[in-house]
């Protein structure tokens, strides 16, 4: 995987790209994201996080499946398939987005104009079948009695608590786009339109073309497809949130380049629902991915092959042999290899032990650099304010004012331990401002130099949000089973996830009686003699 | 077995006579005891009489000279030597057992058989 990852301008050793055709096509697929690019062997599809905005539109996309159909097998990312649904004010922020937007928008506009339409038409049916036969045949119309007006208050709160319903589940911002369209949505969205059209159908040919005269008959059956849609709504909930509350799979999810694990217990989705959830865990809890602590064992590895030579002595064979020449080298190597009487674990161990021991003392000068630093600076109290207002500082110019006391001991400390390129001067100085304002200790403000955080506490270049790859062998929307195995592959790294099922627990009684708790002292020995 | 206090004990014995074995440093009977009069007499598997305290044998190693002797498990031992057995604590009666001066133990060993063949034969037909 190393000798694939080489993005440049982020990865720390690999400045060029060791180019097969399969690099080139990637680190263009880098700039044009997503393209029909069916040239990828693997079901390889991109996934990305659209920034958050409240939506509007709403059940549903159905335009996804009629995406799918078009795009085939190619493995292209749709932006818009978000987990809830889309927005107008997305489509405005796409312009504002980062690089790689450009190319689908056009199925996003698509599916966000379906859904919208889709739920105009739901909205506005149930009104239309109570005023068209006003409209249509007046007169004819028996009058609407009084339970028959009752109806009407009650369709009135029906379609009121149903927008409601409708914009508590639906109208949240989209927390991840994913690469092929989310069935159950689809599904949705379709009964609710066969279902609308149904209904429709039945009142075109009962009602419209008989001009029935009974109106009451006419509200309740109105009353009836509100009820059907609160049913339908119901179902959306199951559906989406609560199916996969309960737990059933444990994912082990593993970084490849530094060994990271953490074990998520997720419940009954697809692969590509689990990978957006094992994603959202990994920016809270993976420590930051820093590939500048990577370089010690690749020189090691490369130190390990450097030491031998294969010289073919016996001539270029022919060409059939070049296979078997090639396997035998490789053989040889490996048994010399063995052979070899290796010290560099020697090596290993005492310059381990002596990065230790550096660290540690520029630790201590810098905790004690902090410490006096912060002694330079007391805060003031609203009466003092008044009376001496010449020399009252704001958090950032007293952060300025104490930085540079300390500044050279960070940077010792942070150069020592490789993670001077994950913090800016600026950086420094803000959260120096914040430790200030909310009067934090030392240690407090030290906290996040001392340990690697997770990924969100980084700035925004680090998150690499729009660059996951998801690599699975079974079809990305298809359930996760015991051991399901995909890859989640970034641009230095991948997290590899495995799915273990949780097991069944059988869980039996046994009932003690509180009485019968007693207790004798045990006097019986045996002696052998 | 039961003892009525005041009263002198009455047994059928057996005399057995175990020649203590030799091993490295230590002379070894090849039989455990178990019970005394600061033990549980209530735990004892082999009494009859629950309240019993005296010293019983738990277990005989197979071919050790208490076995070759023919002391049985179950057994209880009434005197060791002249010494009683009925009345001690558990450490006195080891003490007993393993006297290093001493190359034989005379035992005098009661069990449930021994009272029910007596009986038996002394049953009128």
């Amino acid at each position: 995987m190393d000798t694939e990852s080489t993005y440049s301008g982020y990865s720390y050793h690999s400045g060029r790209s060791r180019g097969s055709h399969r690099h080139g096509e990637r680190s263009r697929d880098r700039h044009k994201s997503r393209s029909k690019d069916s040239s990828r062997s693997e079901k390889s599809v991109t996934i990305n996080a659209p920034p958050a905005e409240p939506l509007l539109g709403d059940q549903s996309i159905r335009g996804d499946e009629m995406q799918d159909d078009n795009w085939g097998e190619t493995t292209t990312a749709v932006t818009g398939t978000s987990e809830h649904s889309l927005s107008q004010e997305d489509i405005v922020r796409i312009s504002k987005d980062l690089d790689d937007s450009v190319g689908l928008d056009c199925k996003r506009y698509l599916s966000v104009s379906l859904s919208i339409i889709l739920g105009l038409l739901v909205l506005l049916t149930p009104l239309a079948f109570l005023v068209l036969p006003h409209l249509l045949w007046p007169d004819r119309l028996r009058g609407c009695g009084t339970a028959c007006e009752g109806l009407f208050i009650s369709v009135a709160f029906k379609l009121l608590i149903l927008l409601l319903a409708v914009w508590a589940l639906f109208f949240r911002p989209p927390r991840a786009g994913m690469p092929r369209v989310f069935v159950f949505r689809a599904l949705l969205a379709t009964l609710v339109f066969l279902f609308v059209l149904s209904y429709w159908l039945f009142y075109g040919v009962r009602i419209l073309d008989t001009q029935d005269q009974d109106y009451q008959g006419i509200v309740q059956y109105a009353v009836s497809l509100v009820d059907a849609l609160l049913f339908i709504h119901y179902l959306a909930i199951v559906l989406l949130e609560l199916r996969q509350l309960q737990p059933s799979f444990s994912i082990c999810v593993t970084r490849s380049t530094d060994g990271e694990t953490r074990h998520y217990n997720l419940g009954q989705l697809s692969i590509q629902r689990a990978a957006i959830a094992i994603l959202e865990n990994y920016y809270r809890d993976f420590p930051v991915h820093n590939p500048a602590l990577l370089t010690a064992s690749k020189s090691r590895a490369a130190k390990h092959l450097a030491g031998l030579k294969v010289y073919n002595v016996d001539g270029p064979g022919g060409n059939n042999a070049a296979a078997s020449i090639a396997q035998s080298q490789s053989r040889a190597m490996i048994a010399a290899a063995a052979r070899r009487r290796d010290s560099s674990h020697n090596e290993l161990y005492y310059e381990e032990a002596e990065h230790e021991r550096r660290v540690r003392k520029r630790k201590a000068r810098l905790v004690v650099a902090v410490e006096e630093a912060f002694t330079h600076i007391r805060r003031i109290q609203e009466e003092e304010q008044k009376k001496s207002p010449g020399d009252v500082m704001d958090p950032r110019e007293a952060a300025q004012a104490i930085f540079p006391s300390m500044a050279r001991a960070l940077q010792k400390y942070l150069r020592t331990t490789r993670q001077q390129h994950c913090h800016s001067m600026e950086s420094i100085q803000q959260h120096l401002a914040f430790c200030i304002m909310h009067n934090m200790t030392p240690k407090a403000f030290l906290e996040s130099y001392l340990t690697p955080g997770p990924t969100l506490q980084y700035g925004r270049e680090r998150w690499l949000a729009r660059q996951w790859t998801l690599i699975s062998e079974a079809s990305v929307t298809s359930g996760l089973k015991e051991g399901t195995v995909f890859l989640l592959k970034c641009i230095d790294f991948s997290l590899v996830a495995t799915t273990k099922k949780i097991p069944y627990i059988k869980l039996s009684e046994e009932f003690i009686d509180p009485k019968s708790h007693k207790f004798v002292l045990r006097l019986q020995s045996e002696t052998s003699v | 077995m039961s003892f009525i206090p005041g009263q002198p004990v009455t047994a059928v014995v057996q005399r057995i006579e175990i020649l203590k074995l030799r091993e490295g440093d230590n002379l070894i009977l090849g039989f455990s005891i178990g019970g005394g009069i600061d033990q549980d007499p209530a735990q004892n598997p082999f009494s009859e009489d629950k309240t019993d305290k005296g010293i019983y044998v738990t277990r005989v190693s197979k071919g050790g000279p208490a076995d070759v002797a023919g002391l049985m498990m179950g057994d209880k031992i009434m005197q060791v030597n002249g010494w009683d057995m009925t009345m001690v604590t558990h450490d006195q009666a080891r003490k007993r057992l393993t006297k290093k001066s001493e190359d034989v133990v005379r035992l005098l060993v009661t069990r449930k058989s021994l009272q029910d063949a007596v009986r038996q034969s002394m049953m009128p037909r």
